[in-house]
């Protein structure tokens, strides 16, 4: 029998969650997590060294039966879409424990383990490729996330935290009912199956409907996105870094990998729906984030926005856009990740998220400021860094189909740098107004913190300047989940 | 060992498990004529006499799962649902005495009636999961509905209990005058009142539809009364408020999982070809059950009457599994009903350790804290309140997933819809309460200091286990209910 590779990285975090909460001592907890989640990246980073380029199958697939009277079936696979998810889930999760080690106090056991668990499930989501389990984890996803805004998050915690259970899950209720409904017209809950059974074109108009919407209120397509300012905002600094790096991701590639090649004419016949709604989103989310004076909530809307661009590339149905809109997921991982980060660090010494507070912090913190003016020119899409890759590959796959809309998203890259550098301008630029930002009184990087920034940095730059490293593991598969699809990839 | 068992055409195998809890419940009787107002007596011992024959029980239902067995002519059956209805009455019994042992003493001196009436209770609810007939049906029914309303007013100093006590006897005599009505009218229109005899007489078409039809809408009142579906309910938060919590939480369970099985088996087996017409009338009541059920939980202060209203609800979603009149609903259902069991017995055993000294209720602001101050109840109440609203990996996902999946099988793809919706609306006054728990501060309401029984642990654990168990590999279970109805085929 092979490894069960992928079922290791899946349940290695929640075994590291229930020791955590066994250990007796407090003091060895947020080692043991560090060095679980370190050991998980590791673990995980074996798949890209075993990885088999070119093939376009799912690879280090795991099939046992789990409820097989009913079809459920405990499927877990790994492509080119899914490895970069993967690995951007279990490189995030180590630098925002490293962060939560720093900075939380009261009841540390339990909010490890549920970031533990967390892992867990949007690895399981990631790999799934049976519907029902995609959905255990999906939805199980939701309670760690929960617990994790309503009890360490800031002011309006509970309600934030009510309305993004309650938002999600019913999104996720009408997906069940779409679920059980394609099982009963194809007898199979595998993906892999239903990606070459055809559906009548009708029957899939509702399911699918049902599916874009699940996966509309977690991306968030507007206008389901009002759960997202409250969440992020309010949630710990850890929990943005994840909820914005990976959770926003389960939405988008869960409307790839299972919207799309199972309702392929239902999609094609939405794309257009689903273009304009992510057009809007890009605008709308860029024209909210520059009137914000809440920094994360800035950072908040720009997530609606850029994920409206992946949505683009999605709808594109074409080799540059999908494939654009897959690394684009995990630029915005990295840059957005790497934005709640570094807001955090900020907060914890200021206490406040307000840019009206900052300013002139440029003479103060300059190390600071360096590193934020490069994750924010990577958020941007400056060109040699790595939001620009995505966003040009994503938009030159929109001109091939849908010209109108390429325009309109090349609008959102101007709005884009248009907030990010007002954000900077206001915080960094200008002079020293409030004696709490002089120098004396606020320190600089320091040396660990500029050790959590430095991994983004560097793979900013990677994937700016040499991205066929990860495009020709993501290419393959692309191309095989659009040659299934004659129906949306023609004319396209 | 039916050889052994079966004399004139009557096997008793049939009825074994039965008559062996009939005996304990006698034994108990026994035991507790040893003891008065004077002297204890065997008093100490009775809940674990009463467990002991539960656990009997249990290994005689083990020894005798097998292939379908049908006596008594045709009016008790043994097959794989029947053993399954069986399991889950045995489990809310046990489950129900480990919450007892310390509680009951304090509600009322009389606890050899007690253990009594709950075992001879779950003695007439097995019978409903194997009867094939009728009347035996309606004796069941009577006999199990007689002891809960005793066991609902055992509190004599609360005059809630005794109100609950009389509001459950009036209701459910009507209740059961509807039932023998309807089983008058079948008969009337059929001849028979057992389910094969019954089939047969239908199968070349409906007679006398003025009596049939009336006749399957009475049994359906009759039997929704018990299992408290819209607009039947009105008596389900007041008598579960109002019976000592051990009581309410036996009910909550037992009554739905013998009435259902009835419910199941009548219109599965007896009413076959009549399933588009009744699938028709379950899913309307299921929508407005679980519907009423949601909307009303919202709104109660009390968590004993929010439960009442939430059962209510989870019986709507029980009735949306049966729409589709399939093997696969029984089975799911039967799921169901079995992770149910768990989780709202669990939940139960939660507001027991929540209530203060004198009282017999617990209000929704007695959970604030319990997080930062018995993280371990906290985390058991969470378990079965996520469970309860169907989130993964839990028990209460699958029993949903199974019965939505029957629903869509039966063509009924909308109800399911409606389901998961109303599953939705329900997370929100599941959430409420783990808000209290973990996000608010302990107030002068929360309890100082729990009442740490053992038992009632153990009943906690248990439940709390199996709820995971139950949800991380379903299949184990699932393969247990399997087989199905017989008369049906797998």
């Amino acid at each position: 029998m092979t490894f069960p590779l992928l079922s290791v990285i899946t349940l290695l975090p929640l075994l590291g969650a229930i020791v955590i909460l066994l250990v007796p001592n407090e003091a060895p907890k947020k080692p043991i997590a560090l060095v679980w989640t370190l050991a998980t990246f590791l673990i995980s980073l074996l798949l890209w060294i075993n990885w088999e380029d070119g093939q376009a199958n799912m690879q280090f697939v795991e099939k046992v039966p789990w409820a097989a009277e009913f079809g459920l079936y405990y499927h877990l696979g790994v492509d080119g879409i899914s490895l970069l998810l993967v690995l951007l889930t279990t490189f995030l999760m180590p630098i925002a424990i490293y962060f939560s080690n720093l900075y939380v106090e009261k009841s540390v056991g339990p909010y490890l383990a549920l970031m533990l668990a967390l892992e867990t499930a949007m690895i399981g989501v990631f790999l799934s490729l049976d519907l029902v389990l995609f959905f255990v984890f999906f939805e199980f996803s939701l309670i760690p996330m929960y617990f994790l805004i309503g009890k360490w998050g800031s002011g309006n915690r509970v309600y934030a935290a009510v309305k993004f259970f309650i938002y999600t899950f019913v999104g996720s209720a009408a997906m069940l009912a779409a679920i059980l409904y394609v099982y009963t017209q194809t007898g199979t809950f595998n993906i892999i199956e239903l990606q070459t059974l055809r559906l009548p074109a009708d029957a899939q108009m509702w399911a699918f409907l049902a599916f874009a919407l699940a996966f509309a209120v977690k991306i968030p397509l507007f206008p389901f996105h009002t759960w997202l300012p409250d969440a992020h905002v309010q949630a710990p600094t850890a929990g943005s870094v994840i909820l914005a790096g990976v959770l926003l991701k389960m939405g988008t590639y869960g409307y790839l990998r299972f919207a799309v090649p199972i309702f392929p004419q239902a999609a094609a016949d939405f794309g257009p729906v689903i273009a304009t709604l992510a057009v809007i989103g890009i605008l709308y989310g860029a024209l909210v984030a520059l009137v914000q004076r809440d920094i994360k909530a800035l950072v908040a809307y720009s997530s609606v926005a850029h994920l409206g661009f992946v949505m683009l590339g999605i709808v594109a149905f074409n080799m540059q856009g999908v494939s654009g809109a897959v690394l684009q997921m995990v630029n915005h991982g990295l840059s957005t990740g790497a934005l709640f980060l570094m807001v955090g660090m900020l907060y914890e010494r200021r206490h406040t998220r307000m840019l009206e507070d900052f300013g002139g912090l440029w003479k103060s913190i300059p190390i600071y400021c360096g590193f934020f003016l490069v994750v924010a020119m990577s958020s941007a899409g400056l060109p040699g860094l790595n939001g620009f890759v995505g966003e040009f590959a994503i938009i030159l796959g929109m001109y091939h189909s849908q010209p109108v809309f390429a325009v309109l998203g090349a609008l959102g890259v101007i709005l884009a740098a248009w907030y990010l550098l007002t954000a900077f301008r206001k915080m960094a630029q200008g002079p020293i107004t409030n004696p709490a930002n002089e120098a004396a009184n606020l320190p600089d990087l320091r040396k660990n913190e500029i050790a959590m920034l430095l991994p983004f940095i560097i793979l900013f730059v990677i994937i700016g300047i040499f991205p066929n490293l990860f495009l020709d593991k993501i290419n393959p598969s692309v191309e095989a989940l659009l040659n299934q699809q004659p129906a949306i990839v023609a004319g396209r | 060992m039916s050889d052994v068992w079966t004399t004139a055409g009557i096997n008793i195998t049939v009825i074994l498990p039965e008559l062996v809890l009939f005996a304990f419940a006698l034994l108990v009787m026994l035991a507790d004529m040893t003891s008065n107002d004077q002297k204890e007596g065997l008093r100490g011992v009775l809940p674990w006499l009463a467990l002991l024959g539960v656990a009997v029980t249990t290994g005689v239902c083990a020894a005798i799962w097998s292939t379908p067995v049908a006596s008594f002519q045709g009016a008790a059956i043994i097959d794989n649902f029947a053993m399954g209805v069986k399991l889950i009455i045995l489990v809310a019994t046990a489950l129900a005495i480990l919450l007892s042992v310390s509680y009951i003493p304090k509600v009322n001196k009389q606890v050899g009636e007690y253990y009594t009436l709950l075992l001879l209770c779950a003695t007439a609810m097995m019978f409903m999961g194997s009867a094939t007939d009728l009347m035996v049906v309606f004796l069941a029914l009577e006999t199990f509905s007689i002891a809960l309303y005793i066991m609902t007013s055992l509190n004599p100093n609360n005059p809630r209990s005794t109100e609950a006590g009389m509001k459950y006897l009036l209701l459910g005599a009507f209740a059961s005058a509807f039932f023998v009505y309807g089983a008058a009218l079948v008969y009337g229109a059929t001849g028979s009142t057992q389910y094969a005899t019954i089939a047969a007489a239908l199968l070349n078409g409906v007679s006398q539809p003025g009596l049939l039809y009336p006749g399957i809408a009475m049994l359906i009142v009759g039997l929704g009364f018990k299992v408290s579906l819209v607009p039947f309910h009105m008596w389900t938060p007041d008598v579960y408020q109002g019976a000592p919590t051990p009581v309410t939480a036996f009910m909550s369970v037992g009554t739905k999982a013998a009435a259902f099985a009835a419910f199941i088996r009548l219109l599965l087996t007896a009413f076959p070809e009549q399933h588009i017409t009744w699938s028709w009338i379950l899913a309307i009541l299921a929508v407005v059950t679980m519907t009423l059920g949601n909307f009303a939980a919202l709104r109660q202060l009390s968590l004993k009457r929010m439960l009442a209203y939430s059962g209510i609800a989870h019986a709507g979603y029980v009735l949306v599994g049966l729409v589709g009149g399939t093997a696969q609903s029984a089975s799911a259902a039967i799921f169901y009903l079995f992770s149910y069991a768990f989780m709202n017995i669990g939940v139960f055993a939660v507001i027991i350790a929540l209530e203060k000294a004198n009282e017999d209720d617990a209000l929704q602001n007695r959970a604030a804290g319990i997080g930062k101050r018995w993280p371990m109840l906290a985390l058991v109440m969470a378990i079965f309140l996520f469970s309860l609203s169907g989130i993964p990996p839990l028990a209460g996902f699958f029993g949903k997933l199974f019965v939505f999946q029957a629903a869509v099988n039966g063509g009924f793809a909308w109800l399911a819809a409606v389901g998961m919706l109303n599953s939705a609306v329900a997370a929100y006054y599941y959430l409420r309460v783990t808000v209290a728990m973990y996000f608010e501060e302990p107030t002068s309401e929360t309890l100082a200091e729990a009442p740490r029984w053992a038992t009632l642990n153990i009943g906690l654990a248990v439940a709390a286990i199996l709820t995971i168990v139950i949800g991380l590999y379903p299949g184990l279970w699932t393969s247990l209910f399997q087989g199905g109805i017989a008369g049906l085929g797998g």
